[in-house]
């Protein structure tokens, strides 16, 4: 007898085996085999790189900057990113310590909670959030714990619902703003109820800012910039959203030394660095790319408006999202599941929406409609679900 | 001005077509507001119009030539290059002038069914204008972009349809 398969039932790891599929991809799957699909499903920009990034990075590699960088990052584009979130965010970090280029914010958010976690710590999450936490939590060794948010409140967390939430064994709170998939932000006074809170119980915060400068009703603040915050504060950023840059896998983190170090010993073993031509893209971005992000942003800006506005006249009833690009609303009034709604309008309509429910707790009764997409795809989508609901509603 | 107006501005200066219940949607205004807006625009003449990008090379027998005239002139006392230039640009050939700094004085574009007929515009119609002191004629061969749109095919989306 071999001696792998002594007392294993499962040739897998039983942590990877616990973690859910991915509520999205029966979607995926069922709406890439249609045709004639309107989408809000896409949870990326429509536009593509501006053009100045992207010969930047092509300038890189002719110039033969093909090999691996610094573990941490490029050291310019480490300077570039804390002259950045300095200039745009009012956080200061050092670019030699404080600062970390991943491979996207998701690599971020994955060596972050292994930098922190010890099996059974628990880390607050405030849902309808972003699909990733969860798992990337449990596969650190991790409990997630969710917090439910509601429309009544406007997805916003309040603090005696994440006191209620904190245990002995509660290591971190994770929140998420702009949000995906509410587009929730929060502001300055709540903000700093919930880093007092944090600074009581003695609470790291993941702090997920990929949307921040997607903001389009108030400027973004980052909850590392209150008192006393930077020092428990792992914030963690990207270029995906904000510079329409998915493909180039390309995030950061800030975060105190001591856990940066911890974070930048996993990285380094896992992926060394991130992909050098994309981080000589990066700095073309921070150091030039501004006015593409404003415009991209007043588009959003302007698609959102004529979303929120268009889904009060067919009759869902949708609070009006300060950031990110992504609207949810409320589809209770037809009495289906958000799964069921997502599912007929696919197929009796043929627009893709993602259920709610794929986002956490709260997120039952809702549906993520993405407006990264142009106005006559919007236009189009908001006659077809119109026509939809007349039936249904 | 007012944000909401060079807002309106932007979005019809890359389709002329939206109409004014969307409009008004996308700029947080009611309709009344966009169209007070576009009429106070338009009396300004900041809409000077409403015009579409039509490749014309793409419909049989439409297809025309454009070409660019650079025009070395004698300004004149009192009026500088305006009376040139208004003479020269209410011809109907005429699409586009500017007053250009360099190694000549006007610009013109004009377009025409062939090109015999651009020539005799240039030999009959603007060397013969006095203060005319010279003109280089370029023919356009091709259009890869104009007034900001590229004339390629649009790219498909190639995101996925549902994702994270
Ligand atoms: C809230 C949030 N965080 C992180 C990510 C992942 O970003 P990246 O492409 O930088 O890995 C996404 C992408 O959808 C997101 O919505």
């Amino acid at each position: 007898m071999s001696p792998i398969s002594l007392n294993r039932t499962s040739r897998l790891s039983d942590r990877v085996q616990e973690i859910p599929p991915s509520g999205i991809r029966r979607f995926f799957d069922l709406a890439s085999t249609m045709e004639n699909v309107v989408s809000l499903g896409v949870g990326e920009p429509d536009f593509t790189t501006p053009w100045k990034i992207r010969e930047a990075s092509i300038s890189s590699l002719e110039r033969g900057f093909t090999s691996y960088s610094a573990n941490a990052g490029v050291p310019k584009l480490r300077r570039a990113i804390c002259d950045y979130m300095e200039t745009r965010f009012s956080v200061s970090y050092d670019p030699d310590t404080e600062v970390l280029v991943t491979v996207g914010a998701s690599e971020a958010i994955d060596i972050g909670m292994r930098a922190i976690l010890n099996p059974g710590d628990e880390v607050i999450i405030v849902e309808p959030t972003f699909v990733s936490y969860r798992s990337l939590v449990s596969m650190a060794g991790g409990v997630p714990v969710p917090i439910r948010t509601g429309i009544e409140d406007q997805f916003k967390v309040t603090p005696e619902q994440i006191k209620q939430a904190i245990t002995p064994r509660t290591k971190a709170l994770m929140i998420c703003f702009p949000n995906n998939p509410t587009g929730s932000t929060i502001g300055r006074e709540d903000l700093k109820q919930i880093a007092k809170l944090c600074e009581e119980h003695n609470l790291l915060v993941f702090s997920d800012e990929i949307y921040a400068e997607l903001s389009y009703d108030e400027p973004h603040v980052s909850i590392a910039e209150l008192d006393g915050m930077k020092d428990r504060t792992i914030l963690i950023s990207g270029f995906s959203k904000s510079f329409a840059m998915t493909g180039w896998r390309l995030g950061f983190v800030m975060a105190p030394p001591d856990i940066l170090a911890a974070m930048l010993k996993i990285h380094q073993y896992t992926l060394m660095c991130a992909p050098t031509m994309a981080q000589y893209g990066a700095i073309e971005a921070l150091e030039n790319g501004m006015e593409d992000v404003e415009q991209m942003r007043n588009s959003y800006r302007q698609r959102r408006n004529y979303l929120v506005k268009t889904f009060a006249e067919i009759g869902l009833s949708c609070h009006s999202p300060g950031g990110a690009f992504y609207a949810f609303p409320s589809i209770q009034n037809t009495g289906f599941t958000s799964e069921e709604f997502a599912e007929k309008l696919l197929l009796e309509e043929r627009v893709a929406v993602v259920p709610g429910h794929v986002f956490g707790e709260g997120g039952e009764g809702y549906i993520r409609c993405s407006y990264a997409t142009s106005m006559e795809q919007l236009q189009e989508a908001m006659t077809r679900m119109g026509r939809f609901l007349t039936k249904y509603a | 001005m007012d944000q909401k107006a060079i807002e309106i501005l932007q979005i019809i200066e890359s389709n002329g077509r939206v109409e004014i219940p969307i409009l008004a949607k996308m700029v947080e205004a009611t309709e009344e507001e966009v169209k007070q807006y576009l009429l106070q625009l338009e009396k300004e003449r900041i809409i000077l119009s409403y015009s579409a990008v039509i490749d014309w090379t793409k419909v049989r027998n439409q297809e025309g030539v454009t070409a660019v005239i650079d025009v070395k002139v004698t300004p004149k006392r009192g009026v500088g290059f305006d009376e040139v230039a208004e003479r020269i640009y209410r011809f109907p050939e005429v699409q586009a002038l500017y007053l250009m700094s360099g190694a000549y004085d006007l610009s013109v574009v004009i377009e025409s069914k062939t090109m015999s007929e651009s020539a005799r515009f240039v030999s009959e119609k603007l060397s013969t204008i006095d203060s005319v002191i010279s003109t280089t004629t370029h023919f356009q061969l091709k259009k890869y972009k104009h007034d900001g749109v590229v004339f390629a095919e649009p790219d498909q989306d190639r995101r996925m349809v549902v994702s994270p």
